[in-house]
């Protein structure tokens, strides 16, 4: 019956065209609003690491105090001091850990025709690599070994394997970063999370893929400044010693906790830890500290625009007011052909009958809004560079799912538009309606 | 094939009560081709469609091919209506989306059969009442009594056992009425069982028996002279 159903639908159809278009613009409008304002909204919602993100988790531990923190809301701040990073990686807690800033480096290329370019570089520890799930197309991240002897080894990313060495394996061979030899100990393969939850702070959470990795140590020894934020409660002196002894806050951690029980220690030692600075004397106020996971550090973080949930909520609003249309329209359409409907319950048709021929006729509708919908959700996409900044508005693709998920959304939607026209229509008695002709 | 025992059919509004049947008796045995008269408002076409399943009534028993359907659910009047009840309307009612094929295709497909035997049906059908080859006009396109042929023929298409025919012939001429009539006496030989309601009394006449409803109660036609007059003088007028 499906096929004489949807025949009988596309016939109903084509008989008043206008009437048709009027119901597949309305659909297809709403769906592609919703759908262009969802693409953005579903790319800085996303989780980026969904199978470790309640494993992994960010320390915050308050070193400026309840004055500072005014205007924070008794918030800890959001990196930590170089002081408070080493502790942390000496006591080693956690199953795996890393301290990390961004650094800008200038790239000499060992082949004379090309000229220096600069990229920026994470600094971390060895344990980032599988702490963070990062793939390898060659050889590995160093060792915690080179990591304590401050090595001068690096991890380069495809990209930049590609430019310079034309793809090949670059295991072994060197790459000169700010004026220094590194040898190069594995080149990863395409890893760009987004949002990029291990430094939401340097970031607001999208940029681009990161090209090279150098271990922590090494970058210290040689005086490294980030490349990211650097913010003192007051004047933390001059020279590199004053600094990274200052409670200036610059560098991002992240602690890998498999289990409840391990992130409720980890919580515990962090307190600890500041009780006991509060006791040596460095911290005047009581122990505030902080320990959130991956969504819980993107939610606090406000990864997610304002902007794209307002325009995903006001799209909705458009979508319901398009879908209240269509109600009306489809109600116009069904109730007209009340005598039809009196006809078939007379020849054996029964109420389930009659809800599937209509319901099917609305889905048809759907479809064809459908189609309408993801034509002009391209068209969205491509324009979306008009309302978010450009970082955000590159997230947005029409991808397989996203075009899955219009052409459901208009048909769903359709079908729901559809429930109380064809629960009206179903209600039609054979009786008065035959009577009244 | 159709018994009503003390049936009532009373139409509530919050002030008012009105019986549109009342202590309504009726037999229709298998066979007979019956004629129901009355007045305008007598409750002729309530009874046509509570016996054809289309509305529920309000008192008392109604067996219908010995089964008693009061308390059938949609489903099983729908089955009901679809299997063994065929209806002709004096409206036609026709859809006009649909070519003369599929309209005589709709109760075959609630029935789920498969296409092969639907043409057949169909085609037989159309035959029958000689509109074979306009199986894919329009019903703008055919005249009033054709129209109604193939309305006719979509009764028939279902094979039923029991033909409903309300007022067959009141949106047609003479020359089409008489055209209708003599098809469905026709139908009528080959062994169907037909319930006509009808104004008009030469028609009545042509059936083997009527039953004359007044105020929602089948009467006697013995004590309504007026009536009987009507019938002797219209079987005195009607063509040999």
């Amino acid at each position: 019956m499906f096929a004489y159903y949807l025949q009988l639908g596309l016939r109903s159809l084509r008989k008043n065209p206008l009437l048709t278009l009027l119901m597949v613009l309305a659909i297809g409008c709403g769906v592609a609003a919703s759908m262009t304002t969802y693409s953005v909204f579903r790319a800085t919602s996303n989780n980026p690491i969904p199978q470790k993100s309640s494993q992994l988790y960010v320390p915050q531990i308050d070193n400026w105090g309840p004055e500072a923190q005014q205007d924070n809301k008794g918030e800890p701040p959001n990196a930590i001091t170089y002081t408070d990073a080493i502790n942390l990686m000496r006591d080693k807690r956690a199953t795996r850990q890393t301290a990390l800033f961004p650094a800008a480096m200038s790239i000499v290329p060992a082949d004379p025709s090309m000229l220096p370019f600069r990229e920026t570089s994470y600094a971390w520890y060895a344990d980032a690599f599988p702490m963070f799930d990062i793939p390898f197309l060659y050889g590995h991240g160093w060792t915690a070994d080179e990591d304590a002897s401050h090595a001068a080894v690096a991890v380069i990313g495809k990209a930049l394997n590609d430019k310079l060495f034309d793809g090949a394996n670059s295991v072994g061979k060197n790459i000169n970063l700010n004026g220094r030899d590194y040898r190069i100990v594995g080149v990863s393969a395409k890893w760009n999370p987004e949002p990029v939850f291990y430094d939401v702070i340097n970031t607001n959470g999208f940029d681009d893929p990161i090209e090279v990795f150098i271990p922590f140590t090494r970058a210290v020894e040689v005086q490294t400044t980030t490349n990211g934020n650097n913010n003192c409660s007051k004047d933390p002196g001059k020279g590199w010693d004053a600094w990274i002894k200052s409670e200036c806050v610059w560098l991002g951690f992240w602690a890998e906790l498999p289990t409840t029980a391990q992130a409720d220690a980890y919580r515990q030692y962090l307190n600890g830890y500041a009780a006991e600075q509060q006791r040596s004397g460095r911290f005047h106020w009581a122990p505030n500290t902080r320990l959130r996971n991956v969504t819980e550090w993107l939610d606090y973080q406000k990864v997610v625009p304002q902007e794209a949930k307002v325009s995903l909520l006001v799209s909705l609003g458009f979508l319901l007011i398009c879908l209240v249309n269509t109600v009306g329209l489809l109600l116009a359409k069904f109730m007209k052909r009340a005598s039809e409907i009196g006809v078939r319950r007379a020849l054996g048709a029964t109420r389930k009958e009659i809800y599937l021929q209509f319901l099917i006729e609305a889905a048809a509708i759907g479809l064809a809004g459908g189609v309408v919908g993801l034509v002009l959700t391209g068209l969205g996409v491509m324009g979306i560079s008009l309302v978010f900044e450009p970082d955000i508005a590159k997230l947005a693709t029409l991808d397989a799912s996203l075009v899955l998920l219009t052409m459901l959304l208009a048909i769903l939607a359709t079908v729901l538009a559809a429930f109380y026209p064809t629960w009206r229509a179903a209600q039609v008695q054979p009786a008065w309606q035959l009577k009244s002709n | 094939m159709l018994k009503m025992t003390h049936l009532s059919k009373v139409y509530r509004t919050e002030v008012v009560e009105t019986y549109a049947l009342r202590d309504f008796n009726i037999n229709v045995n298998e066979g007979e081709f019956v004629a129901v008269t009355g007045p305008s408002g007598s409750g002729k076409t309530t009874f046509l469609t509570i016996a054809g399943l289309l509305e529920t009534f309000t008192g008392g028993q109604y067996h219908l091919d010995g089964v008693e359907v009061s308390n059938l659910n949609d489903n099983e009047r729908s089955r009901i209506r679809n299997e063994k009840i065929g209806f002709i309307f004096q409206a036609f009612n026709l859809i006009p989306d649909l070519n003369v094929f599929d309209n005589v295709e709709v109760p075959l497909r609630y029935r789920g059969m498969k296409a092969a035997e639907r043409k057949e049906r169909i085609m037989d059908a159309l035959e029958r009442v000689g509109l074979a080859s306009r199986a894919k006009h329009y019903p703008a396109e055919l005249s009033g009594g054709q129209q109604q042929r193939v309305a006719i023929a979509r009764a028939l298409a279902g094979s039923p056992r029991l033909l409903l025919a309300d007022e067959p012939t009141g949106n047609l001429d003479t020359q089409m009425a008489r055209g209708v009539m003599e098809l469905l006496e026709e139908i009528h030989r080959e062994g169907a069982t037909i319930v006509m309601v009808t104004h008009d009394p030469e028609l009545a006449a042509r059936a083997q028996r009527n039953v004359h409803i007044i105020d929602g109660q089948v009467v006697d036609l013995a004590e309504d002279p007026r009536f009987h007059h009507a019938v002797h003088a219209a079987r005195n007028n009607a063509p040999a």
